[in-house]
């Protein structure tokens, strides 16, 4: 599964550490939403990445082959997202 | 569910109570309070005369069936910027800056059935308190276990509670495990949590239980391979790992 554990790994949470960040970017709760992993192809929700928080900004990992799938970058006028390490994001339709 | 737009909104401190020598529950009393689902957070912002903030995660000890407040349990950590300002000089009636219930992921509910096999390291007991009060406030009774490590007797957070829910003999049975000192006569778990010990505690739940595990990283990690391993699918398996930063975003 994951690789042996390291100083960065005692300072990783999880995909819930962005629930907060992921609601302002789409305007919804987002943490169960799946998101597939452009390295391996893992599927699984947002709250099952590996969060590296004391990045400069927050990076989102895959659980399974640890490849970067979101990062996150804040700044006073803007926040940055790169999603190139996803093939998709599954969001539900709201219900009518 | 609904969405709605997150706000931050200014909350009241009601109450501070110490729960052990190095946590506290903060009740808060919210203007804009919206009911949450068991195991969800809120985000906490800090905000110094200069315009300096720090802001962080902590997750809901309470059930959701209290109108307009909000338990949060804190961990002082040690240099812990916010949860030393919490600890240290908060007191009730000061007003905070949250927003929330924040999280869709790490969340239970009665509605979505069991069997339940809570699993927590010292603090990560919090949003696992959330689910048990949940169940206790609407008299469910599917089958759960919360298996605990602590170091200490001492270091167990909610002891009279658990203890109580527990006897209240509605299926819920919570298993302590003290990997430090353990109280005198103690027959029960004195090592960390691994594969025998979770075997020996998710087998009589049987192959369709719903496990959440919420501590540090070794201990999440050790516990969700562990019950893979004990035979239950991954898919049912929810973690929340307690990082040193109280989780920030």
């Amino acid at each position: 599964m994951v690789a042996p554990l390291n100083e960065a790994h005692e300072l990783m949470l999880d995909g819930n550490a962005a629930a907060g960040i992921l609601y302002e970017i789409f305007g919804e709760e987002m943490t169960a939403s799946p998101i597939e992993c452009g390295g391996c192809g893992r599927e699984g929700e947002l709250g099952s990445l590996l969060a590296f928080a004391p990045a400069p900004g927050l990076v989102l990992r895959c659980p399974a082959c640890e490849q970067v799938i979101l990062r996150i970058v804040q700044t006073p006028d803007h926040v940055y997202l790169d999603a190139r390490g996803a093939v998709h994001l599954r969001l539900a339709r709201q219900a009518a | 569910m609904l969405n709605r737009a997150l706000e931050w909104q200014i909350a009241s401190v009601s109450a501070i109570q110490a729960e052990t020598a190095r946590t506290k529950t903060f009740t808060l009393s919210l203007p804009a309070w919206v009911r949450h689902l068991p195991g969800q957070h809120y985000d906490l912002r800090l905000t110094a005369e200069d315009g300096y903030q720090a802001q962080r995660s902590y997750s809901i000890a309470s059930e959701p069936e209290r109108p307009g407040q909000v338990d949060l349990t804190v961990e002082r950590l040690p240099d812990g910027e916010v949860s030393g300002y919490l600890h240290d000089v908060l007191v009730p009636g000061d007003r905070l800056e949250v927003r929330g219930p924040i999280g869709g992921y790490f969340v239970w509910e009665v509605s979505r059935g069991g069997p339940l096999l809570l699993v927590a390291g010292g603090s990560g007991v919090v949003p696992l308190m959330s689910m048990l009060r949940h169940r206790m406030a609407v008299g469910s009774s599917v089958p759960a276990r919360l298996l605990y490590s602590s170091r200490t007797p001492e270091d167990v957070i909610y002891a009279d509670e658990l203890k109580s829910l527990q006897e209240g003999g509605d299926g819920l049975e919570v298993i302590h495990t003290f990997t430090r000192s353990q109280p005198a006569g103690w027959t029960g778990y004195t090592r960390r949590i691994d594969a025998a010990m979770l075997k020996e505690i998710s087998t009589p739940l049987g192959g369709k239980t719903q496990v959440f595990i919420c501590g540090p990283t070794l201990l999440v990690e050790g516990a969700a391979d562990g019950l893979v391993a004990a035979g239950l699918a991954p898919g049912s398996i929810k973690t929340e790992r307690f990082g040193p930063s109280g989780g920030s975003a």
